[in-house]
């Protein structure tokens, strides 16, 4: 609180105070892994954000295989952790980097499985579709498709100009409800964070992985590591609860998702589709560290019993269930 | 398999409780609380609120006769050597030099006749005990409630509170040397007058009147005579 109105400069002042101090590698350690690792753990969360659409008109990489690529790359992750830990040649960060690796891998599973039932839901890989199918704007990639309430076309209830929170992946569909608190605990899991932050574990283990790292090197972890946070939330965001499209929907004559969509590729479309899903995403952030105020953290029994024993089966269940929900949709 | 059911709806119940309360704390979160010392009858009312300090814009209030760095008023100190023999670190340093009289009196009327040529307080070793303060004779040595003097050299750690030039350490020290064998040659001259000259070694306190005026009551540890002779002694050093 000490740079900028608020501390709002803050974290530029810290970087370019980590910018400037010595690189320091221990004697022991292995120098090629140590030196490598950060900027591996890095480049693998930050090369996840080259495909996130920010708005209706403005979007990182257009592939159609995005959300592929992404659970792709941000798994490479893993590889870093696991290098940091054993180039450090320190007891610390070789359980610290033993317990990530252990738990992101087990972790993948429950993520991957409630983003393959968003994917079969959507019947597409790329980002940028997923979230046009779930507003007003719907139409503009797919002419003929339509929207109904609840997903569910024999109800006969149309929401394809109606848009806003009912057109949601969340709510076109709603066991994605569970789908996306399994997402969400599972992403949790991914980045390390409390409740499930043992590879850290402060109290046990200093600081697991990064105990020999200073300086940039050490910055580069850390920015990863919130970095992945907002990919996730990112990423939540867009799977479940609508991407840039507003929240409002429209009620008749009063078009309040009209109102705050904006067209495709205008000033307004993007300002009000880079405000929703930043707001989205940060939402997110902010319920991640809420959660961490409020939960200790889970031992690895623990840990690998509610991925294998609670989420893993769970997420399994929400795939059959969301195959037939899209036979509903048809 | 009732059980796995039990366990589920259990778990996410006081996970919601949890999060409920923290929540609650997040909404009153307004405001900070109000710097109060524990004394304060209002001290254990301020449940919600910042806890976080701001720390060098705002601080809490430290007790008055808290043990923090030390402070020597060296016009009223006498030179004893107590503070430095009882000092369980070692980390008063002090060198004195005696005067040839009685050079003037400290404010409680004790007679001053050790000139200090130096006082140093590493407080970089001391170990907040307040034993010197305990047996400081005339008070002149107190813990302040300064307790944040960091530096980026440990070598500022070290206070000196000796105020004499070395020019004056050394006027000082060639009278005393002048006196002394001024005083050598007229034992010798009048040996059997019988009359020792008194150097006083131990100043009195308190005054013309010797009585002391103040007397530590706590039950003070002995006075052990420093093993400083033993510590190093040339012929024990391993090649």
């Amino acid at each position: 609180m000490e740079v900028g109105y608020y501390g709002i400069l803050q974290t530029v002042a810290d970087l370019l105070k980590l910018v400037q101090k010595e690189d320091i590698i221990p004697a022991a350690a292995d120098k090629k892994l140590f030196k490598l690792a950060p900027i591996i753990i890095f480049v693998a969360v930050f090369a996840g954000f080259a495909v996130l659409p920010l708005t209706s008109g403005f979007k990182g990489a257009e592939l159609q295989i995005g959300l592929f690529y992404l659970l792709a790359i941000v798994s490479l992750d893993v590889v870093g952790i696991l290098m940091a830990g054993w180039g450090s040649n320190n007891k610390y960060a070789l359980f610290g980097a033993m317990r990530s690796v252990a738990q992101i891998i087990s972790y993948e599973i429950p993520l991957g499985l409630s983003v393959l039932s968003v994917i079969m839901i959507s019947q597409t890989l790329s980002l940028q579709e997923i979230i046009y199918q779930q507003g007003i704007l719907i139409n503009e990639i797919d002419p003929g498709a339509a929207n109904y309430f609840f997903g569910i076309k024999a109800l006969g209830i149309e929401t394809t100009n109606v848009g806003g929170i009912l057109t949601w992946n969340i709510f076109r569909a709603p066991i994605f409800l569970f789908s996306y608190v399994i997402f969400f605990i599972a992403a949790l899991a991914e980045c390390n964070r409390a409740p499930f932050d043992i590879p850290e574990a402060e109290s046990e283990l200093v600081a697991g992985y990064q105990v020999e790292y200073s300086g940039f090197r050490w910055a580069l972890l850390m920015l990863s590591e919130y970095g992945m946070m907002l990919l996730v939330s990112f990423l939540g965001a867009i799977l479940f609860l609508g991407g840039w499209n507003s929240p409002f929907p429209n009620i008749g004559p009063v078009a309040l998702a009209d109102w705050t969509t904006g067209a495709p590729g205008t000033l307004a479309g993007h300002l009000w589709g880079g405000f929703w899903l930043i707001s989205k995403a940060l939402l997110a952030v902010g319920i991640q560290i809420w959660i961490r105020w409020t939960f200790p953290r889970l031992r690895i029994d623990q840990l690998m019993n509610l991925s294998w024993r609670y989420l893993t089966p769970a997420a399994i269940l929400l795939v059959l269930l969301s195959a037939i929900w899209r036979l509903l949709m048809i | 398999m009732k059980e796995y059911w039990h366990k589920i709806s259990h778990t996410t119940k006081t996970l919601k409780d949890g999060l409920e309360l923290t929540f609650k704390h997040l909404k009153d979160a307004r405001n900070s609380r109000d710097p109060l010392y524990p004394d304060n009858p209002n001290y254990f009312d301020q449940q919600n609120g910042i806890n976080t300090i701001q720390y060098p814009k705002e601080v809490l209030p430290v007790p008055q006769n808290g043990r923090y760095k030390l402070h020597n008023e060296i016009d009223d100190c006498i030179v004893c050597d107590k503070c430095a023999k009882v000092c369980p670190v070692d980390c008063i340093d002090i060198e004195p030099v005696r005067a040839v009289d009685e050079f003037g009196k400290t404010s409680d009327g004790t007679p001053k006749r050790i000139y200090a040529a130096k006082f140093d307080i590493d407080m970089a070793k001391c170990c907040f005990c307040g034993l010197c303060t305990t047996v400081c004779p005339t008070e002149c040595l107190t813990m302040t409630s300064e307790y944040d003097f960091s530096e980026f050299d440990v070598a500022n750690h070290n206070f000196v509170f000796g105020e004499m030039t070395p020019l004056q350490i050394l006027e000082k020290k060639q009278a005393f040397e002048v006196y002394q064998t001024e005083k050598e040659a007229a034992k010798k001259a009048a040996p059997s007058a019988g009359i020792k000259p008194r150097i006083p070694m131990k100043p009195k306190m308190g005054g013309p009147s010797g009585k002391p005026v103040m007397k530590p009551k706590m039950p003070m540890r002995p006075v052990v005579p420093k093993r400083q002779d033993n510590e190093d002694p040339p012929n024990s050093k391993p090649e």
